[in-house]
């Protein structure tokens, strides 16, 4: 270390041109130097996919003047010869807090919730800080520099991590001889973005990513209307906002799935993003291209699990599993589907790891040309400088690397880092390599002596007459310091060394003995060390890489189901239709529709399948889910309505495919119910393996949920200080929405100019009919509200949801023309659900409410089947009828009925085979169809479970592997799936 | 089917004038009962399809196949139950019906002391014989329970009741059977709040957590040893299981807890322990075996708790573990759990659907549940001797659409069936009905 530092201060008075020319200077004379530097003979990276060999490269004032093979060079030139030597541009890293820091954060009220922003003149979100300057707080860590230096980085972009709009970055050249003056490349280089609020600001919303994305989108629009001039106050975030508008635009996720939905975040508001991922674009790279733009990738692989307690390691999850074996391939993946991409060193503990871990992504197939350019051209491009940064021609800025050879080796030492023409050294480029075998002679006795290790720590193994000897060696500016043991090693007693290294790598000098006698010391080098230079190679074993299944978990599938033509013989077809059960039936499924029914049908091409003794039914839709999404609440306000659960879709959650082996085909996946006002709904197909957008229904119904009683008056959490906290004010929330939703519509339908404002577009289009209520009810008095709120704005709520006192306004939701979706038999959980009965379903079926049984339950919902059977147990509905609580009444509820929720020609083919009579507690789903694919198969899914314990095994066996290879290991984690409720707050937010 | 529904929607109606919000419990048997007809389901596994039961004072006397036995049915109240189904009474272990009333209302809930080695707590005297709830699930044939202590490291003593009783002296029948022990997981969550990584990882604090058991038990074994000058109630609390009296219900759920659990349990002479939750027993189903330890495996109508696991993994569980040759009961603890506890019969008819025969799946919810508790000698099955807690079903009692009850018994004891649930359901039937 403190030869690491002395050769770093020997360079700090190399060169010292920074003199700027309108500063008084009293110290001395003004002098200018203008001469030129010459690094001659090396192998010269111009760029990175052009190289020089012996090419010189001329430098002046920091810049390069000329880059080449024949480069003139001028008489005033110092000449280095880098004989030997190559030469890279140095990297660049686009997202990093290098000298900004981290903001301290808010001291909050325990006891107290916060909803207005701590600022006034500003936007109304705290966490909006577009205003913010990274250069108003930047101060240059030399220290820190030189680490950044040492792995390759001479330029930073670096900004104030936090919050939403986190403003505007720094781009600092780190130059450790120089000063700001010099250093700062751009104090405008970038403006940064994320979804994560500040810490500096307790205000609550937004609580949930999709909250996040409706705030960006809405901050466009409102800097729009800024701009032109309609807001009369000043609001500097706006102002700021608009000023960064032609600045790089830097978004920062850590995964791949928030990436994109900044992605379309950005696509909406007309900006494409530069988008920080999370290393797992590999898993689903069709997206990842879609989004056209440049990658920033965290360069951090998950170490391999211990899994040598086979306890412990039954816990792991085959995915956490494939991440470790994947991981280091995404780069490659990247490169090989031409996706733009450049890697941060931002996540790892010290830049130092960096070169371990790129070195692993090419040990996995990226190519050293596309990780130099991911360093070097890309990131400057992103920047908008390509002229001056990423590359060795004439004009850039003189930022490179000297090394001893190829810098992507392991055993390569890098000499210098070079930023705007000021060298900082790590290693002495000039000094010789003495490594290898040396023979001497010492009072009467040969010795021999092997020199190791790496260049700054050098070890010496000293042997005579087959005995090793202790020795402890140092070199430095060509003088090797060497002390060894005597025979007898329970005496203090030394021979120590002092000689200089010659051309020839012998050493000569005067070896001091123990009994303190000097003698002429000469040592001969025979042989150079080529096989131990201290570091290990990483091992060229083959890297196998396990196959990546859509989704990348288990019971993926390596290819998405196609549909299939298939005829189902002799089921027990239960219809939905005036037809009702037909027994010995036949069913033909064919382009993704159902396309004949009857008997003794001709299978033609079709797949027959024999259903004898078997039902087939429409697949279940299931009205109230929470399953497949990121985040369920948005609770930062009372109303949401501006978020939309579409946003944030998580196409691999397990319980998708959970539901399928319960026969689910369809579900609604609503917002919780943190908010009078909740947010808007997802409609989805539970194709499992299939992309977020592709699960949603085309020409999607739109719904918005709503929420009364206990959870949204907080009466069961909370701080008391969030309206409504009783039912009387619930209802004039949605007065106050209603009647401002009713005056913003008219104010549009005018043709004035008018300010968009996402929350209330979707409360007019609720007014307009164009937007459906599934209310979360409970109590007799609040359904009754909410059905006449609606009546006053002339529209009616399409469904109550839970809706557990149902059955006694009966007669008042027929005639309002409400459904209703409830639970089978849950209660007694709150004390509004004190009066609700099992026999809630059959009472409201019998005053005509088309009625569905849905679950709110990630669990309940693969067995909705034994849930609608209770609606005969409790009051005695028909079987036919209570089929139907859970296919064709959810999908008349969620206007699907068109295309789901019955057997009948034309319809999709979202069908399910069972095992037994549908409704009985012993029957199982043996096949799933959505639109004519087979999505769950029970005799696949055998074959799944057999697979997964197979490719775990091959895994756990890879990891005891890396283990004993010596490789670090990382305590086993039990994967935990969040199940969501309509009460359930995104933690950790 | 249609008909006979109707007929009974007549009956509730006939009754429903004289109910009131709380269920009286039915007075003692005084006239023997003769159930003719129907097919009997024993809980030992066996069926007799056309039988005769008869029970005189709240004790069967007679259990057999109608066509072999002669019976003079004079001065007999005569059921004929015809084309239905008898049962036992079902039996829900690791209960706490009767502790909390409304789960977001805190000032009903009395499921958890606080304080960390509780084995001196016990149930039975919070038990509130009247909990509305209580009412709800007789009706789906769930008779007895055993209500259980939460939270903590020994988290109480337990008591088995039966579901018709007008306070807990009344309802008990088995006092103080069990003490309950929260096993230290062996993954622990890591304190996000703290900067830790949230997800699960290996619990390093396992051992400490269990040397605070065994700790506890060596003390309280010198301490039983002694001359007890001031009597120590924690340690008194936990006698019986040493001495059989008392049986160690061990909450745990992965192997090696499980390994460790049967361990302590020999180590320190306990002589009865049992098994809850018990999610991965199978890999350690040999050593259960070998030591008699029963499970009672947590609540089938679960999510896997790994995303790898197979979908059917906790609707296979009892399955599996009946074919390793373990003695099975289920459990239906976790959210919800008492308005759940009426979905008992369901739990065990799923299990059907994924590998055992029905009778199995009864008997894990009837004799297997008994022996487990300890009260198989009056309870669980059909059989003379034993006490007349049963139930006369329209239809197969572990499939939701055919389980109607239309008698039932406690102690021979013809009990409600009625609810504050079926009085708003008659209730506003009626409002539209006369409208």
């Amino acid at each position: 270390m403190s030869k690491f530092i002395a050769l770093l201060f020997a360079c700090l008075c190399c060169f010292t041109f920074y003199a700027q020319e309108y500063f008084p200077k009293n110290d001395g004379v003004k002098a200018k130097n203008t001469n030129y530097t010459a690094l001659t003979n090396a192998k010269i990276y111009v760029t990175h996919n052009q190289v020089v060999d012996n090419g010189t490269l001329l430098i002046k004032d920091g810049k390069i003047v000329a880059s080449g093979k024949s480069v003139t060079i001028p008489k005033n030139s110092v000449v280095v010869d880098l004989k030997g030597k190559t030469i890279y541009p140095s990297f660049i890293d686009l997202y990093a807090d290098f000298g900004v820091g981290k903001p301290s954060r808010a001291e909050g009220t325990e006891n107290k919730s916060q909803y207005a922003p701590n600022r006034t003149g500003y936007y109304w979100n705290d966490h909006v800080m577009p205003e913010n300057n990274a250069i108003d707080r930047f101060t240059y860590d030399a220290k820190k520099a030189s680490e950044f230096l040492k792995a390759g980085f001479g330029v930073l972009n670096t900004h104030i991590q936090d919050g939403i709009v986190r403003g505007t970055g720094v781009l600092v050249a780190l130059n450790n001889n120089g000063n700001n003056a010099n250093r700062i490349l751009s104090d405008q280089s970038a403006q940064y973005l994320s979804f994560k609020k500040s810490t500096t600001s307790k205000q609550a919303y937004p609580s949930s990513i999709m909250g996040s994305m409706a705030l960006l989108r809405q901050l466009y629009i409102d800097a729009d209307w800024y701009a032109n001039g309609h807001i009369e106050t000043t609001d500097l975030s706006l102002e700021a906002f608009n000023k960064n508008k032609n600045l790089p635009q830097i978004f920062v996720t850590s995964s791949r799935m928030d990436a994109l939905r900044a992605d379309k975040v950005g696509d909406e508001s007309g900006v494409q993003y530069v988008l920080v991922g999370g290393g797992d674009e590999y898993e689903r790279i069709e997206d990842v291209k879609s989004a056209n733009t440049t990658f920033i990738l965290p360069l951090k692989f998950p170490d391999a699990y211990d899994v040598e307690n086979p306890f412990f390691a039954t816990q792991l999850s085959l995915s956490d599993m494939r991440q470790w074996n994947q991981r280091p391939a995404n780069a490659k993946i990247l490169a090989a589907n031409n996706v733009p991409f450049t890697f941060t060193t931002n996540g790892l503990k010290s830049p130092k790891e960096f070169m371990g871990n790129l070195s692993k992504a090419i040990a996995y197939g990226l190519s050293k040309e596309s990780a130099l350019e991911a360093l070097t051209t890309i990131p400057a491009r992103v920047l908008g400088n390509s002229q001056t940064l990423g590359h060795l021609n004439k004009g850039a800025w003189a930022n490179f690397i000297v090394t001893s050879g190829d810098i992507f080796n392991a055993k390569t030492t890098v000499f210098e880092h070079w930023i705007q023409g000021e060298a900082l050294a790590f290693a002495d480029k000039d000094q010789l390599d003495i490594r290898g075998d040396y023979t001497f002679t010492l009072a009467g006795e040969d010795f021999s002596m092997n020199i190791k290790g790496e260049p700054t720590k050098l070890q010496a193994e000293v042997t005579t007459a087959g005995l090793k000897r202790g020795s402890k060696l140092s070199y430095s500016n060509n003088w090797v310091m060497l002390a060894i043991t005597e025979k007898d090693t329970t005496k203090p007693a030394f021979v120590r060394i002092a000689a200089s290294v010659e051309a020839s790598k012998n050493l000569k000098g005067e070896a001091t003995l123990s009994n303190g006698q000097s003698v002429p010391f000469y040592a001969v080098y025979t042989i150079a060390d080529e096989k131990d230079t201290g570091k290990k190679d990483t091992p060229d074993d083959e890297k196998t890489i396990l196959p990546i299944t859509f989704p990348n978990t288990a019971y993926g599938f390596k290819s998405l189901p196609k549909q299939e033509t298939i005829l189902f013989k002799h089921a027990t077809v239960w219809t939905n239709e005036t037809d009702g059960v037909l027994e010995a039936t036949d069913v033909l499924i064919k382009d993704g529709k159902i396309a004949k029914i009857g008997k003794n049908l001709s299978a033609g091409r079709a797949t027959v399948i024999d259903a004898a003794g078997k039902h087939l039914t429409a697949g279940i839709v299931d009205e109230h889910s929470h399953i497949a999404a990121s985040s369920i609440n948005e609770g930062g306000q009372n109303s949401s309505a501006e978020v939309s659960i579409t946003d944030v879709l998580d196409p691999s959650d397990i319980d998708i495919y959970r539901n399928l082996a319960g026969g689910v085909t369809s579900i609604q996946i609503l917002h919780g119910s943190a908010n009078p006002i909740g947010g808007r709904s997802a409609i989805i197909k539970l194709k499992w393996g299939e992309t977020a957008n592709n699960l949603v229904y085309s020409n999607t119904p739109k719904f918005i949920k709503f929420a009364l009683g206990e959870n949204v008056k907080q009466s069961n959490w909370g701080n008391r200080d969030r309206f409504p906290q009783t039912r009387m004010g619930v209802e004039q929330v949605y007065m106050d929405y209603f009647t401002r939703a009713k005056a913003y519509d008219a104010h549009k339908k005018s043709g004035k100019p008018y300010r968009k404002d996402i929350e209330l577009e979707v409360l007019a289009e609720i007014l307009n009919k164009e937007r459906f209520i599934s209310c979360h009810s409970y109590v007799q008095s609040e359904i009754n509200m909410l059905m006449k709120v609606a009546e006053r704005f002339n529209f009616n709520i399409n469904t109550f949801t839970h809706i557990l006192e149902g059955y006694k306004v009966a007669d008042k939701m027929v005639e309002h023309g409400v459904g209703g979706s409830t639970f089978s038999d849950w209660w007694a959980y709150k004390f509004e659900v004190n009066d609700a009965i099992p026999y809630n379903a059959s009472i409201m079926h019998n005053q005509g409410v088309t009625v569905a049984i849905n679950s709110d339950d990630a669990e309940m919902s693969r067995r909705l089947n034994q849930e609608a059977a209770k609606a005969v147990k409790y009051g005695g509905v028909s079987e036919e009828d209570a089929w139907k609580f859970i296919t064709l009444n959810p999908a008349k509820l969620l206007h699907i009925d068109h295309r789901v929720g019955s057997i009948k020609v034309g319809k999709d083919a979202d069908v399910v085979l069972w095992s037994d009579h549908p409704l009985s507690v012993y029957a199982k789903a043996e096949k799933t169809l959505i639109e004519g694919a087979v999505y769950f198969d029970l005799e696949t899914d055998r074959e799944a479970r057999a697979a997964i314990k197979k490719e775990k095994n091959q895994l756990i066996n890879m990891m005891l592997q890396a283990k004993e290879k010596g490789l670090k290991t990382q305590a086993v984690k039990k994967k935990e799936e969040p199940h969501f409720h309509c009460d359930t707050m995104d933690h950790q937010f | 089917m249609k008909h006979l529904k109707q007929n009974i929607a007549i009956v509730y109606l006939l009754c429903a004038s004289l109910v009131m919000a709380q269920q009286t419990p039915a007075p003692k048997q005084t006239k023997p009962i003769a159930i003719m007809g129907a097919t009997a389901h024993i809980g030992n596994g066996e069926i007799i399809e056309n039988s005769v039961l008869i029970f005189k004072a709240g004790k069967l006397t007679t259990v057999a196949e109608a066509s072999v036995v002669k019976i003079d049915i004079s001065n007999m109240e005569v059921i004929n139950a015809a084309g239905k189904h008898v049962y036992p009474g079902f039996i829900i272990p690791n209960s706490t019906l009767g502790l909390v009333e409304i789960d977001a209302v805190r000032a009903s809930d009395d499921d958890a002391e606080i304080g960390h080695l509780n084995p001196h707590i016990r149930s039975l005297i919070a038990y509130n014989a009247e909990s509305k709830i209580i009412e709800t699930i007789r009706p789906n044939g769930v008779l007895l329970g055993q209500i259980t202590p939460r939270g903590g490291r020994i988290s109480g003593t337990s008591s088995i009741v039966q579901f018709d009783a007008w306070n807990w002296e009344d309802a008990a029948i088995k006092v103080d059977d069990g003490v309950h022990v929260n096993w230290p997981n062996s993954f622990a969550r890591g304190r996000w709040w703290k900067g830790e990584a949230p997800g699960l990882k290996p619990n390093e604090n396992y051992t400490k957590q269990v040397q605070e058991v065994t700790h506890f038990i060596k003390q309280s074994q010198a301490y039983l040893n002694g001359d007890k000058p001031i009597k120590h109630l924690p340690f008194e609390a936990v006698r019986g299981l040493f001495d059989g009296s008392k049986k160690l219900y061990v909450h745990v759920n992965d192997a090696k807890a499980i390994t460790d659990a049967v361990n302590f349990k020999n180590e320190y002479g306990i002589k009865n322990m049992v098994v809850v939750g018990g999610e991965q027993a199978l890999q350690v189903a040999s050593l259960l075996k070998h030591n008699n330890v029963p499970v009672l495996i947590r609540r089938v109508h679960s999510l896997p708790k790994h995303t790898d696991d197979a979908y059917d993994q906790p609707f296979k569980l009892a399955k599996v573990l009946t074919d390793a040759g373990l003695l099975v009961a289920l459990e239906n603890s976790g959210d919800m759990e008492r308005m759940h506890a009426r979905n008992l019969p369901f739990l065990a008819g799923t299990t059907v659907a994924y590998g055992l025969s029905k009778e199995q799946a009864l008997q894990l919810i009837t004799l297997n549940a008994a022996k487990i508790l300890g009260i198989d000698q009056t309870y669980g099955s059909l059989e003379v001797g034993k006490s007349a807690t049963l139930f006369i079903s329209e239809g197969d009692a572990l499939d939701m659409r055919t389980n109607m009850l239309e008698r039932a018994f406690v102690d021979g004891r013809d009990i409600s069936l009625e609810s504050h649930q079926t009085n708003l359901w008659k209730r506003y039937s009626n409002k539209y009905k006369n409208q």
